[in-house]
């Protein structure tokens, strides 16, 4: 692996060398290094490109790093990946896609993520996307993620596109049994001409399962972003989605939450809030002696930590 | 030092302009200064124009002796003029360390953030990871604003109304912050107050009232008056009241 790729994967995994626990690392669609362990298997597919990722029930505190780059040019894949994870498990999930294209063509990760988190498992599955090198090609990705969380399974999702990502496209469905819980938290920033859709369907079918989506997002310069998020309460259950955007020079930014009751006790509740930076935030950083691109780093950082 | 020549501001609103500071003139040298006088009679406005918040119509702003009046904000900040806002700023995701750190000019350890903390009255631990958001009270706000201004321990640190949002029982240890403060740092500390007992730790106290200084005189000079004026109107009540 050369010191590009070794680059990326610090920067979408906290890889330094080579993590603890299972992994398995993608460059270019083939596979790179994989390990396995006693209770975390990896299989690659064979009817299509991806892997199986199979977490034994009772699976206390492992770790598995699948982080997928691409450094060639003009490259495009598809990759379909299964998570299951067995009852009683507890485990995390580090994912994360970096594209280096310093190429002309657009270079693309497509991948469709599908989670069976079993019966009163614990997953916090963790994604960072990022997008470097100078070439004009794109650099896009589109994840879609298909979550299904068994009666008092848990699972917590946290993404992250902070840099250099051109379009990209999140589709996220989930659907939760009794008593399940599902915590989605996205962070977003956007610049140049750079486009981010961003699209949750949250099925609360179990009793008293619940769900909270929460996005924080600054659009910067001419990009654009839209924020869909729907949750059905289809039983007893609480549903609350919260969008909270910074909103700078000409970016443009759509937040659509939607809550629908489908139940007489269904609780839910939508947030949203788009803004740019206030005056007197700026002003109070610089009283302690930044400037006011300083400041403004700050606010964004803080924001978006 | 501190000096403000002919400083006028005026602002614009519905019946046209209004002079909100006529011609300030004011010395301001080391030691604690306590401005005061009724609302609306311009204290915070010559608060802001000395931070640089804003910018007076005329008139100039020295600081020993070089003329900060075109200086930004920021600039100033680094000449050492500190400003603590009668209503703080909140911030989504900066915490209070993050906060005090930047006041600091530098990266300060838990223990020198907590030190800032416990000096304006807040268990420090339940603080320091807290982000400086809607979660925290008025008054805990206020005294990070506080705090902040202590970490930056400049020559000029200028508050305004401190007291405002502190309840009674945290009073007394903010008037021993601001005696601290004029021991350790010597520099000069211009508290915005209508408070008495900040009043009576004053060295000196400056009298705004409708966009002049009414009066500028030692604590033995100016409060009686000050106080009388208020006995007074309060008998007046009083005997208007029995009528």
């Amino acid at each position: 692996m050369n010191s590009t790729e070794l680059e990326l994967l610090k920067i979408i995994a906290d890889m330094d060398g080579t993590p603890e626990g299972a992994y398995n690392i993608r460059a270019n669609s083939g596979l790179t290094d994989r390990r396995v362990t006693e209770n975390i298997d990896i299989k690659t597919k064979t009817d299509k490109s991806g892997i199986d990722i199979i977490i034994k029930p009772g699976t206390k505190g492992e770790k598995v790093h699948i982080p997928v780059i691409i450094s060639e040019s003009g490259l495009t894949e598809n990759v379909y990946n299964d998570f299951i994870i067995g009852e009683n498990a507890d485990v995390e999930i580090v994912a994360g896609c970096g594209i280096h294209n310093c190429g002309d063509g657009e270079s693309r990760h497509d991948g469709i993520h599908s989670f069976f988190v079993g019966k009163n498992a614990r997953v916090r599955y963790v994604e960072k996307h990022f997008g470097g090198g100078d070439g004009n090609g794109e650099r896009n990705m589109n994840p879609t993620t298909v979550v299904n969380i068994a009666e008092g399974g848990y699972m917590e999702m946290e993404t992250t596109q902070i840099e250099g990502i051109d379009s990209t496209k999140r589709v996220t469905k989930a659907r939760l049994a009794d008593n399940a819980t599902l915590v989605i938290k996205e962070k977003l920033m956007t610049h140049g001409s750079q486009r981010a859709e961003t699209d949750f369907t949250v099925d609360l079918d179990g009793e008293n399962s619940s769900a909270n989506v929460i996005s924080r997002s600054v659009a910067k310069e001419n990009s654009y972003q839209l924020f869909i998020s729907k949750i059905n309460g289809n039983n007893i259950c609480n549903g609350h989605t919260e969008c909270d955007a910074i909103i700078m020079d000409n970016a443009h930014v759509s937040a659509v939450p939607e809550i629908t009751a489908n139940h007489i006790d269904a609780s839910l509740i939508h947030e949203a809030a788009i803004g740019k930076i206030a005056g007197e935030q700026l002003i109070k950083l610089m009283t302690l002696g930044l400037t006011e691109q300083e400041a403004e780093e700050q606010i964004v950082n803080g924001f978006l930590k | 030092m501190l000096e403000l020549k002919n400083i006028c501001f005026s602002a614009e609103n519905d019946d046209g302009t209004k002079e909100i500071l006529k011609n300030i003139n004011l010395k301001i040298d080391t030691g604690f200064v306590v401005i005061t006088g009724p609302n609306g009679g311009g204290k915070s406005t010559l608060a802001k124009i000395i931070s640089g918040i804003i910018k007076p119509t005329s008139g100039q702003i020295l600081l020993d002796g070089e003329d900060i009046t075109e200086l930004s904000v920021t600039d100033r900040a680094k000449r050492g003029i500190s400003f603590a806002f009668q209503q703080p700023v909140r911030f989504k995701g900066i915490t209070v360390h993050d906060l005090i750190s930047l006041a600091a000019g530098k990266k300060i350890g838990i223990t020198e953030a907590c030190d800032y903390l416990s000096q304006v009255g807040l268990c420090a631990r339940d603080y320091i990871n807290r982000e400086v958001n809607a979660s925290l009270s008025g008054g805990e706000l206020k005294r990070i604003e506080i705090a902040t201004v202590l970490a930056r321990s400049t020559k000029v640190s200028i508050f305004d109304e401190p007291e405002a949002g502190i309840d009674l029982w945290s009073f007394n240890s903010l008037i021993k912050v601001f005696e601290k403060m004029h021991s350790t740092l010597g520099g000069s500390i211009i508290i915005i107050s209508h408070q008495e007992r900040i009043l009576n730790i004053a060295d000196r106290i400056v009298v705004v009232s409708a966009g002049n200084i009414k009066s500028i005189g030692t604590k033995e000079e100016i409060l009686p008056d000050l106080l009388g004026t208020a006995d007074r109107g309060c008998k007046a009540l009083a005997a208007s009241a029995e009528v």
